[in-house]
């Protein structure tokens, strides 16, 4: 954990990563999600990590992002996300990386928060999100600085 | 139900100025055939001319394409006797150039007796098995792969004909639902990555149309020939889901589907692929 979280929550945390088969359920309203996941904000760095690991976010797969030309291999199958914070408000990008498909229906876009109605999980993957609540955080902060 | 928010219509105009430069040039040099009425495609394309020029030479000469030594292997093979019956597949099979002609490009076939499709790897070891009483060959063993090489070879150039009506409908409809069912954490179907975005790049993947015309195929990162439900595994793995068994139903199934979704393209038996 990169920054202060009151142990109260982090506790709470803890215990619902511990539980990872309960199924997620996101407080969306009106096409995003206001609150954070975490409680806290993310951090813009850590964000860039997990944007950028392989077992993370693996978000370079996909997308292009200018700022991030030294790294090799941008894919190609969604936008650039050159501005992207221009295009929408933490909320919506929230919502977009948490569970897109609930904005872009039918898109190839994982969903990095959810953890049920899936199929065909491999055991290791059953009942977890790819990321935690904190690395969405994290991302998202980081997709912030994409102005 | 695609547009919500305001900012989306901008969106639309982006992926389309990017679709249209990556597929520029490029596009052009992919050679394909034209495919039939009622084809998901309008142009079937074979993985070879998603390949960089180095791998299309190396797959070009026969004598540099490493997947030749696994068919030269298999034809001593093809002569040496085995099994119980003491037969080899010449005493029933003959010179494999003129028998075996054109069997690999219509695989997987149907089968009166099991009363279901067979692949070549499943036939080469009802032959093992049922006619020389000789071990079947596990799947993913070197021989079992090269004999299937060798088979499929003698179809080299010749079109991807599998037959999809009759008693192998059902199976054709049941690949064809595997195909477009998302699976695993990353929720993908083949259809997302070889349907909707081939020609595309994945990081420092470059897709292809993800066609069999060139199975097994010589994959130069793992050195070796790789068969087709080795590859599907591969492809289920990868998007965090549990494959299907190599030779279950549902990889037969698949392989049908799959098959004629590359239908008439020459084969290429063996093939190169990084
Ligand atoms: C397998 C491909 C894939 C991966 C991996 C992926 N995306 Fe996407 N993403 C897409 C596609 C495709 C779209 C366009 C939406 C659609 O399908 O209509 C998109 C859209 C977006 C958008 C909206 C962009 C815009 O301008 O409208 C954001 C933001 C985004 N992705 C962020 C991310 C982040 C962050 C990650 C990693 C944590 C990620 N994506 C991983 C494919 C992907
Ligand atoms: C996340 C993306 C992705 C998904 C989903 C996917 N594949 Fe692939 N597949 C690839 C990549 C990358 C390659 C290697 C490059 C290429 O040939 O397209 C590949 C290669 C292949 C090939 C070899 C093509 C050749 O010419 O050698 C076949 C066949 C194939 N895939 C079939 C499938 C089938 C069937 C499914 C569904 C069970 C599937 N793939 C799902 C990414 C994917
Ligand atoms: C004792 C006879 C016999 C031997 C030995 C034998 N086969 Fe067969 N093979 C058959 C028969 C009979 C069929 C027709 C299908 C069936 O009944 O299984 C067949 C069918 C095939 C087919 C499908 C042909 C088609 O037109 O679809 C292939 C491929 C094949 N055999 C390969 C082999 C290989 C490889 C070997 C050696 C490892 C072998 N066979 C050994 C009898 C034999």
């Amino acid at each position: 954990m990169r920054r202060l979280i009151p142990a109260a929550l982090l506790c709470v945390l803890l215990s619902a990563t511990a539980r990872g088969d309960e199924p997620i359920r996101l407080d969306i309203v009106d096409y995003a999600i206001p609150k954070s996941l975490t409680g806290a904000p993310g951090n813009a760095e850590a964000g860039k990590k997990v944007f950028l690991t392989r077992t993370l976010g693996n978000c370079l797969a996909c997308h292009q992002v200018s700022a991030l030309k030294s790294e090799e291999f941008h894919g190609e199958f969604g936008p650039s996300l050159d501005g992207v914070a221009t295009r929408y408000n933490t909320a919506q990008l929230r919502l977009i990386v948490a569970d897109p498909k609930r904005i872009f229906t039918d898109t190839v876009m994982p969903a990095f928060y959810k953890n049920d109605g899936l199929n065909r999980v491999r055991p290791e993957f059953v009942g977890k999100s790819v990321l935690t609540a904190a690395q969405v955080e994290d991302v998202v902060a980081f997709l912030e600085t994409l102005k | 139900m695609s547009i919500r928010y305001g900012s989306l219509a901008g969106l639309a105009t982006a992926a389309l100025v990017l679709s249209a430069v990556a597929t520029s040039g490029e596009e052009l040099e992919r050679k394909g055939i034209p495919a039939p009425p009622g084809h998901v495609f309008q142009t079937i394309i074979s993985g070879y001319q998603f390949r960089t020029k180095e791998t299309r030479a190396l797959q070009d000469d026969d004598l540099e394409n490493p997947g030749f030594l696994a068919v030269e292997r298999a034809a001593d093979v093809w002569k040496t006797v085995d099994g119980g019956e003491g037969k080899s597949c010449m005493s029933c099979h003959g010179e494999a150039e003129k028998t075996m002609k054109g069997v690999g490009a219509a695989m997987p076939k149907w089968s009166e007796k099991l009363n279901k499709p067979v692949n070549l790897e499943q036939q080469i070891n009802i032959c093992r098995t049922e006619h020389m009483k000789a071990e079947p060959w596990a799947f993913k063993s070197k021989e079992l792969t090269d004999m299937t090489t060798f088979v499929r070879f003698q179809s080299r150039g010749l079109p991807v004909a599998v037959k999809t009506d009759g008693p192998m409908s059902p199976w054709f409809e049941k690949g064809k639902e595997i195909y477009y069912t998302r699976v695993g954490q990353l929720d993908l179907a083949c259809a997302s990555c070889h349907e909707k975005n081939n020609g595309k790049f994945m990081r420092a993947d470059f897709l292809s149309q993800g066609q069999t015309n060139g199975f097994p195929t010589y994959r130069l990162r793992d050195q070796r020939l790789i068969p087709l439900h080795e590859r599907f595994e591969g492809c289920m793995f990868d998007v965090r889901g549990v494959p299907y068994k190599p030779l279950s139903d549902e990889f037969l199934a698949l392989e049908l589907y799959v098959a004629w979704r590359g239908i008439g393209l020459p084969v290429e038996t063996p093939s190169v692929r990084n």
